[in-house]
């Protein structure tokens, strides 16, 4: 399997970077930035199977940094994990296309074992797209 | 700890308090009513009273003076035919005629045959010698010459005299007519008579209860007999209003005692006699309890009615009053402990938020101890250190799962309402959990009955309550298990749901117990609170949660919403 490329979004920098260094320690290549905007440009320069994104942050919450990054990467897999958890807001996170949404402080395993989901998930669609993609070329080659 | 909100009730303020507001209230809610009804009630009975006086004073004038002018009326008669008779006499017969001892009391007998009242009759010549004599006295020879009615009938022909003792020793009076001769001189014929004559026009009539009538000279000497005021010939103390001449005066006097005294006179004309007339009644305000009892008794009888109903009624309005301010006040104090709890809510939920930060932190160190420790090669204490790791992260475990019911907790203790379509929130609910119910090939249908009403209600708590029976239902069921989820409306006000899984079912002993804090069935696993927290907020909201269910036969979870919740 392919290296496992996460983006992790917090404003918590010492929390960020514990959770890289730890992923990074399985065999992941984790990133940090620290805020909604850092993390645009990141998702639009490079490819992340998927995104580990704090829901309350100082500037652009996670909500609104979700969204956007789902404008530039529609395929993105976003885990929302937060310490400020409630309902309406993992409901409001999964409607707005997030793949998962995590409540901190959470177990290291599950969270990788979320990773990991996210990105057969990407893969699956990546997949589908592709079919779509190819079947679209040869209907309209009339093959 | 959860805290249960009923723990702490809310302990509603006296409602007794502001006593001396409500008993001035009442006190405004009898008076003013009373008056209003007593007011034109008495000022009736006052109009009555005056009448009735009025009535019962002009009654007794009248009384008085029909009394007065009958029997002056026949006074005058008796007087006046007496005298009539005596002129007769003195005219038809001649000097000679009269002049004689025996044919003076030829006519005394005609008299007292006829009017029996004549005692003596006499002829006294013009130097007032009672020269002739008829009678049972010895008065022939008598001179009247300076006695002062002699004077009186030589001048004015007729006199009457006021009754008087005299020579004869009991009570008479006299009547005198004079003649003059065609030679100037002249005599007089001079009758006494009995003061019974004048009695006897007095008791002939009927008197009127406590009643008397007598006759008095100007002089104030009784003529007649009074059952008031004596004997004949005492003296009264009576004003006689002067002038009175030929009128009836009526006067009215007020006694001590509260009786009233109705007095009327009458000069007898031609006489020195006034006629007297008197009656005592009752004073006009006691006769008027005695005669108009009735209205009196009606008039007592409206006071207490009217006092008691508008009592009673200000009683009732009061306690009314009363039972509503303290209903606001309880609603008032309910609110502020609302209000309170809300504050608390959030307070706990900023603190739970605040403390999930450093604590994932700690988590995140702890565990990345744990990851070099365990790929670093062989180190003195490396299984101690792993150990304390381990306990830190049990640790973090712990106060995670805190944090997670203050979340709960504080949520919970403030409800907001909107318009919810039931069907959407389920549908974001389920969408929440789509990625465990894909992974294990979960069925899930939702139907629902066409036009299912939106509700007014708390949409985070509703969520949260359908997430907890639908995380029940997929621990239920099997893997590539069927939930099915259905929305009917009861009916205006009351909407239902029911999820229906198709798991284990739950056995009838843990069936009663459900709902119960800390019972769980899941073992480690549960908290055993999500259904004791879900019955919790749907009762909050006004609805009711019920559960069916048998070992094989899966489970029924039944939800019943109101509408729009009524408090």
């Amino acid at each position: 399997m392919a290296e496992l490329r996460v983006l992790i979004v917090d404003d918590e920098e010492d929390f960020a970077a514990t959770l890289a260094e730890r992923m990074n320690g399985r065999g992941l290549i984790a990133e940090t930035v620290s805020s909604g905007e850092e993390a645009l440009i990141a998702v639009s320069r490079a490819v992340y199977d998927a995104v580990v994104l704090d829901l309350a942050m100082p500037g652009m919450d996670g909500i609104e940094t979700l969204k956007r990054m789902l404008a530039i990467k529609p395929q993105l897999q976003v885990i929302l994990l937060t310490g400020r958890g409630t309902i309406e807001k993992g409901i409001e996170s999964i409607r707005s296309g997030a793949f998962e949404f995590l409540e901190k402080p959470i177990k290291f395993d599950t969270l990788l074992s979320k990773v990991n989901e996210a990105k057969s998930r990407a893969m699956a669609l990546t997949e589908e797209k592709t079919k779509d993609m190819i079947e679209e070329m040869l209907r309209r080659w009339g093959c | 700890m959860e805290h249960n909100p009923a723990d702490i009730s809310p302990r509603p303020k006296n409602p007794t308090v502001g006593l001396p507001r409500y008993r001035r209230l009442r006190w405004n809610l009898i008076v003013i009513p009373s008056l209003a009804a007593l007011v034109p009630l008495i000022i009736m009975a006052a109009i009555n009273y005056r009448q009735d006086v009025a009535a019962y004073k002009s009654e007794s004038r009248y009384a008085i003076s029909r009394l007065l002018s009958n029997t002056r009326r026949s006074l005058q008669f008796a007087l006046e035919e007496r005298r009539a008779v005596l002129t007769l006499i003195a005219k038809n017969r001649s000097l000679e005629d009269l002049s004689n001892d025996a044919r003076l009391m030829a006519i005394l007998r005609d008299l007292k045959e006829s009017f029996g009242d004549f005692v003596d009759l006499g002829l006294i010549d013009g130097a007032g010698v009672q020269s002739f004599y008829a009678g049972p006295y010895a008065l022939k020879g008598a001179n009247y010459k300076d006695q002062p009615w002699f004077h009186e009938v030589s001048l004015r022909g007729v006199y009457v005299s006021d009754v008087f003792q005299g020579l004869r020793k009991f009570p008479h009076f006299v009547i005198a007519i004079a003649r003059e001769m065609k030679d100037g001189e002249y005599y007089v014929l001079r009758a006494t008579i009995d003061t019974e004559l004048l009695s006897r026009q007095i008791y002939a009539l009927e008197l009127i209860e406590r009643a008397d009538m007598f006759i008095i000279n100007k002089d104030g000497v009784l003529q007649t007999r009074s059952a008031f005021h004596g004997e004949v010939l005492d003296s009264v103390a009576l004003n006689i209003p002067p002038h009175i001449l030929d009128r009836e005066i009526i006067e009215e006097k007020d006694l001590p005692g509260g009786e009233r005294m109705t007095m009327g006179f009458a000069a007898i004309a031609g006489s020195p006699f006034v006629l007297v007339a008197l009656s005592v009644r009752e004073a006009s305000f006691t006769h008027w309890l005695y005669e108009r009892s009735d209205v009196i008794l009606f008039l007592i009888a409206s006071v207490v009615v009217i006092l008691v109903v508008v009592s009673f009624r200000s009683k009732h309005v009061i306690s009314r009053l009363q039972e509503s301010d303290s209903r606001r006040a309880k609603m008032l104090h309910n609110l502020e402990y609302t209000n309170k709890m809300a504050t608390l809510g959030r307070l706990a939920a900023g603190v739970a938020h605040e403390v999930n930060n450093p604590l994932a932190i700690i988590n995140e160190k702890a565990g990345l101890i744990k990851d070099i420790a365990t790929h670093e090669g062989d180190f003195p204490k490396k299984d101690k250190i792993i150990s304390l790791v381990d306990s830190i992260t049990t640790s973090v475990d712990r106060c995670s799962r805190v944090t997670r019911r203050l979340l709960g907790f504080g949520r919970r203790m403030e409800t907001r309402r909107e318009q919810i379509d039931v069907k959407s929130l389920i549908d974001d609910v389920l969408d929440f959990q789509r990625t465990e119910a894909a992974h294990r090939n979960i069925r899930i249908n939702v139907q629902s009955a066409p036009e299912v009403s939106p509700i007014q209600s708390d949409r985070g708590q509703l969520q949260q309550v359908f997430l907890n029976i639908i995380s029940n239902a997929y621990a239920a069921v099997e893997d590539g298990g069927t939930i099915d989820v259905a929305i009917s409306q009861l009916n205006s006000n009351e909407i239902a749901v029911t999820v229906t899984d198709d798991g284990v079912g739950i056995e009838p002993k843990d069936l009663q117990n459900i709902f119960e804090p800390f019972f769980s069935t899941k073992g480690e696993a549960g908290t055993g609170l999500g259904l004791s927290i879900t019955k919790d907020i749907v009762e909050k909201l006004g609805g009711i949660i019920e559960v069916q269910s048998g070992i094989g036969k899966g489970t029924v979870f039944t939800v019943n919403m109101p509408v729009e919740k009524v408090d």
